[in-house]
């Protein structure tokens, strides 16, 4: 997993509650057993003009020439609710997208994040709609800071701490993968099932 | 000190502590489907990664195949066939037990997971699944998790989690006629809001949970994911144990016994602490139905669209709802015409969900220009339907009777409802186009579903049964 320690980059607001994976790519569009070609399928149902169609919907703020490329989204309160598809994570990452700013995110989706290299940031409601309004003034220009390593977001002069564990912190700014990481600890984990497999037998099929 | 099962159910399963609240949590089960499971099990043949464990792994075809009658590995889903088939290759070589297309026992996963005993008190489950927590009802510790975290826990047994906090929801009293599990949770995540969960694990008690059958409480927990929680959990009790005996993947004889006396433990001692209580009073409560797009949009079915402040929501969200779902405010919900009827999903399709809707739809008509279509969650569930000549009371009242599967509730077997067409749907969730492009969903209980397709409309499935 690549590494992430500082991104400033253009943010796109879509200050929505709710915002659901159904919404953030749906089913439609993952044709195939594959992590990737899905950044065509990011937020089909909003992005485009018609169902399964690719004409852009200029009202879409993706769409707009001042938000190209940007990678930070500005999101509502439990952003990535719903189904558990990490297909909406992937999207945004193909699309390019390396930090989600939401008051608060559906638990899946946060941990869907962590083991893709998105920073989900958590900051309140307020601050994220004064960062929208700042950023909507001239978008292009008035790029957001995250940084993981300081825990902050800067924006307009403002300077924000968010908080994160560090073990998904560490996840993130090493880059690390969690299936090598955990079997460093096979030992511990062996001793645990004998001791499981004797006390709850049934378990062990 | 005085524990909550959650507490409980987490120790027991803590291999190590990681540093701040993330410890690394034993795995009992792991459930795949095709949707999501295919990508872990492909993702980790492509790392050479072995699954550690593949006895204690099981896999369903449920999220892409279809549902209509003679079905086989086609699906109009386009792309769907390749998904049921590498997942059927990917999880036949890793030695996992596949619960195939045409498998006797095949159906949405988190109904036959109870159903064959694979879920048990004390366990912790995982699936690429947000509906996963619908499996705490049977006192286990199941949460829904995405591909990646699959990979992990098919590969090492175990999940790096952050532990969450505890919340205790209490549904006090005797429910009215009409009221079920499903307006139990409807009620609650209109109350404290679709993120009011979220953080917490949360555990379902009181003397209403108490009096809940085992599938009435797999429908409450089932929504424990639209409340945004890590996940929902019931304490087993009798009704439990009663429930798993025999069943084939659970204990059978002495082992049986031994380990109802281990489950008997897990419950919330006396005087422990939550991070957070709740309590509703269930005897206040009416059928509910949702009238916007988020399942905290929910009111008593004789009730009307709210306005703006009653709504208790931002006033762009509000308005947004409203346009997608074409209502005006003061509306009453019972005046609103239909155009479809669904009974299935995770949420409601079990047998017990069947024969209540069958109860209401006995010896009537669903309404002319609605299309009505049933699923039942699992062809053990189908046969039995038919053993108890359900499926004539479904077909007789003009409803389409499947194979088992996920469906319509979103678009699974590629199939989904038309444009702005309003469903009524005994489904979890009523996102915009969840259920087809621009579907107007509103979702409530099975019996609200069966009356409404019979009415034509949104309808108290009281006044059904008082005309009865």
């Amino acid at each position: 997993m690549e590494k992430f320690d500082r991104l400033t980059a253009v943010a796109a607001p879509l200050l929505r509650d709710n915002i659901d994976t159904d919404a953030i790519i749906p089913s439609r569009e993952m044709k195939s057993v594959s992590k990737t070609g899905l950044a065509a399928g990011l937020f089909a149902g909003w992005r485009y003009t018609t169902i399964g169609g690719r004409d852009p919907d200029p009202q879409f703020v993706l769409n707009k020439p001042a938000y190209a490329g940007a990678r930070i989204i500005l999101g509502g309160s439990n952003f990535g609710c719903g189904s558990s598809r990490e297909h909406a994570v992937w999207a945004l990452h193909e699309y390019g997208v390396r930090a989600v700013i939401a008051p608060t995110f559906s638990p899946i989706f946060f941990g869907n994040c962590i083991r893709n290299g998105i920073v989900p940031v958590r900051l309140p409601a307020e601050t994220i709609a004064a960062i929208a309004a700042w950023v909507e003034q001239d978008p292009a220009r008035h790029q957001v800071t995250v940084d993981l390593e300081a825990q902050t977001v800067a924006a307009g002069g403002a300077l924000q701490r968010f908080e994160l564990d560090d073990e998904p912190r560490a996840m993130l700014l090493e880059g690390l993968d969690a299936i090598d990481l955990t079997l460093k600890q096979r030992p511990a984990i062996e001793a645990f099932r004998n001791r499981d497999q004797a006390a709850r037998p049934w378990i062990y099929l | 000190m005085a524990r909550t099962l959650f507490d409980k159910l987490w120790s027991q399963h803590e291999v190590l502590t990681l540093g701040g609240s993330v410890s690394l949590i034993a795995i009992d089960r792991i459930f795949l489907h095709e949707r999501t499971g295919s990508v872990a099990l492909k993702s980790l043949r492509q790392a050479a990664r072995p699954v550690v464990d593949p006895s204690r792994v099981f896999c369903t075809m449920d999220h892409i195949v279809d549902t209509l009658p003679g079905r086989g590995d086609d699906t109009r889903m386009p792309g769907g066939k390749a998904f049921i088939v590498e997942t059927r290759e990917a999880a036949t070589e890793a030695g996992i037990r596949v619960f195939d297309v045409r498998d006797p026992q095949q159906g949405i996963v988190h109904v036959i997971s109870p159903e064959l005993g694979i879920v048990l008190p004390g366990a912790t489950v995982v699936c690429p699944d947000s509906h996963t927590c619908t499996q705490g009802a049977m006192g286990a510790l199941a949460w829904g998790i995405g591909s990646t975290e699959a990979e992990h826990a098919l590969a090492t047994g175990t999940l790096r989690v952050n532990r969450p906090k505890t919340m205790r929801v209490r549904f006090e009293g005797p429910l009215a006629p009409g009221v079920t599990a499903k307006d139990l949770t409807l009620a609650l995540i209109s109350r404290h809001g679709s993120v009011g969960g979220n953080g917490y694990a949360v555990e379902f008690a009181g003397s209403a949970v108490r009096s809940l059958e085992i599938e009435a409480r797999l429908t409450l927990c089932n929504m424990a994911t639209e409340f945004s929680a890590f996940t929902g959990m019931i304490a087993p009790d009798d009704k439990t144990f009663e429930y798993l005996r025999g069943r084939r993947y659970a204990p059978q004889g002495e082992l049986f016994e031994r380990a109802v006396a281990q489950w008997r433990e897990l419950v919330t001692d006396e005087g422990a602490r939550f991070d957070r209580e709740i309590t509703i009073d269930v005897g206040e409560l009416a059928p509910m139905i949702t009238w916007g797009t988020s399942p905290q949009h929910a009111v008593p079915v004789t009730g009307a669209v709210p306005t703006l402040e009653q709504s208790g929501t931002p006033r762009e969200a509000y308005e947004r709802a409203l346009t997608y779902m074409g209502l005006e405010p003061g509306t009453r919900l019972d005046q609103l015409a239909i155009d479809a009827a669904f009974i299935g999903s995770c949420t409601n399709s079990r047998i017990s969900d069947l024969r209540r809707a069958a109860k209401i739809l006995e010896g009537r008509k669903v309404a002319p220009n609605v299309r009505a279509i049933c699923v039942p969650g699992s062809m053990t569930v189908k046969r039995q339907a038919e053993a108890e000549g359900l499926d004539q009371v479904f077909r007789d009242a003009g409803f389409e009777w499947r194979e088992s599967g996920c469906s319509m509730c979103f678009f699974a077997g590629g199939e989904s409802f038309g444009t702005r067409e309003r469903v009524v749907s005994s489904t979890n969730r009523n996102f915009e186009s969840r259920q087809g492009p621009e579907t107007r969903t509103h979702i409530a209980s099975p019996e609200t579903v069966a009356a409404s397709a019979i009415a034509g409309r949104l309808a108290d499935v009281r006044e059904i049964a008082a005309a009865a």
